[in-house]
């Protein structure tokens, strides 16, 4: 592989989509330089590099851009050897997507709307999130991790899931992910956070982390009209 | 005689399920299609789809695989002997995989508010909707399909939404030929193909179905 452009991420700190690629590429041990973006300004490479869609996650290898981030997960996972992210049999793999995808496009969204909820429709939508969270859990069941007994693909899409949804939700005050309710999840986290080196890496420092959340989440209400 | 051993729960005029044919006639597969009553669900689809309750499902070997682009690669990964969908290079492939999920997000969104809603709504839809056809003209360029000189993964993708054009056009008031011609010529093109022309329903079995549905639901 000499003579081959490193890779770079343009990314954002606190984006679990961003977060998500850095995990894959770390897991794979890619060498990999990261860009941080200013979402406010963004940058002209960022504006080339994804002119459709204008966001972050992008991957740069070869001269040549990848965007969104499950599509750059898979391929990452085709270009570098080294631990295998999606699994070999076809079925399993197109299982691996299906709750991927779940993820994305049902689950995340009934969180964040749950989050921002007027208080008159917020049991409806944490109701609805609730049994999303449920239907994800009985996925992982009495696997160590969705992959099996290694960190696969799923697993790193789950970021958002494992971290992002207990942080928010610790300054928002609504209790949604927790030991009572998902004991198989919040073991997984555990497990994740415990067991899997790389992962620490790639979360956004904590405090950090809390405060920005706490003044988008202020910001996002106001403009509800909730507060 | 079908093989039992694929089975494909779908429902005529849907652009997903039409994904789903096109892939499985590519590969010269076998199949059983079964078409659901989308008002009175089978228990089939309801106990293997729980999570969406939806069609495309595509049943092999006894067990089901959902969500239209996952059932396509499905397709792909299982009979690679022949009509490869996704091209071979990881690129061109992660370009494939962005631009069918453009397709999922955008012409399957605003082509839905073009029979549902009236109005400045429905202007700003039509607007969206031919900016969104205007970049995948541009990403097709010269080449006759999306694939190049065969249809892969994209062209499966968007094709079925041409068997809707006439009933976005009626509703919307406007010609997409007129805005994005390649478009038309791409889809003609496609349409030659025995796999998408046996596919996709006529435009006209659309239009009929989608002003039923609007009676039904009041829209």
């Amino acid at each position: 592989m000499g003579g081959e452009e490193k890779a770079k991420l343009l990314g954002v700190w606190s984006s679990p989509y961003s977060r998500r690629v850095e995990l894959a590429l770390k897991l794979k041990g890619v060498p990999f330089e990261y860009v941080e973006e200013d979402l406010s300004q963004k940058s002209a490479l960022l504006l080339k590099c994804n002119p459709v869609h204008k966001k972050i996650p992008v991957l740069l290898h070869n001269g040549k851009s990848i965007v969104e981030s499950l599509v750059i997960l898979e391929y990452i996972d085709e270009t570098w050897k080294g631990h295998s992210l999606l699994p070999q049999d076809p079925y399993e793999r197109a299982n691996a997507r299906f709750w991927a995808k779940f993820i994305d496009d049902k689950l995340m969204p009934s969180v964040w709307k749950t989050f921002l909820s007027k208080e008159k429709e917020r049991d409806k939508n944490k109701e609805e999130a609730y049994e999303l969270l449920r239907t994800l859990e009985s996925e992982l069941k009495d696997k160590k991790y969705f992959g099996g007994d290694d960190i696969g693909y799923l697993d790193v899409v789950a970021n958002v899931v494992a971290f992002w949804i207990q942080r928010v939700q610790s300054v928002v005050a609504i209790d949604l992910l927790n030991q009572v309710c998902f004991p198989i999840l919040c073991k997984w986290i555990e497990r994740l956070y415990h067991e899997i080196p790389v992962i620490k890496e790639c979360l956004p420092p904590k405090d950090k982390h809390l405060v920005y959340i706490k003044a988008r989440y202020e910001a996002a209400t106001a403009a509800n009209g909730n507060l | 005689m079908a093989n039992k051993e694929v089975v494909l729960l779908d429902f005529c005029t849907s652009m997903f399920g039409m994904r789903a044919r096109i892939a499985l006639a590519e590969k010269g597969v076998d199949y059983k299609y079964k078409e659901e009553d989308l008002d009175n669900k089978s228990e089939l689809l309801l106990k293997l789809n729980p999570v969406h309750k939806k069609i495309p499902v595509l049943i092999h070997k006894d067990r089901p695989v959902c969500e239209s682009l996952i059932i396509v690669q499905y397709i792909d990964e299982v009979w690679n002997h022949q009509s490869p969908l996704l091209p071979s290079d990881p690129h061109q492939r992660a370009q494939a995989r962005f631009w069918a999920d453009f397709v999922d997000k955008k012409i399957y969104y605003h082509g839905r508010k073009l029979w549902t809603t009236k109005g400045e709504e429905l202007e700003v839809a039509r607007k969206e909707f031919i900016e969104c056809l205007k970049l995948l003209e541009q990403e097709l360029g010269d080449k006759p399909y999306f694939g190049g000189d065969t249809i892969n993964f994209v062209d499966i993708a968007l094709v079925p939404f041409y068997s809707w054009f006439y009933t976005y056009e009626t509703f919307g008031n406007f010609m997409i030929k007129e805005s994005c011609p390649k478009i038309i010529e791409w889809a003609k093109r496609c349409l030659q193909r025995e796999s998408v022309a046996k596919s996709l329903p006529d435009e006209k079995v659309v239009y009929e179905f989608v002003c039923e549905l609007k009676k039904k639901r009041g829209i």
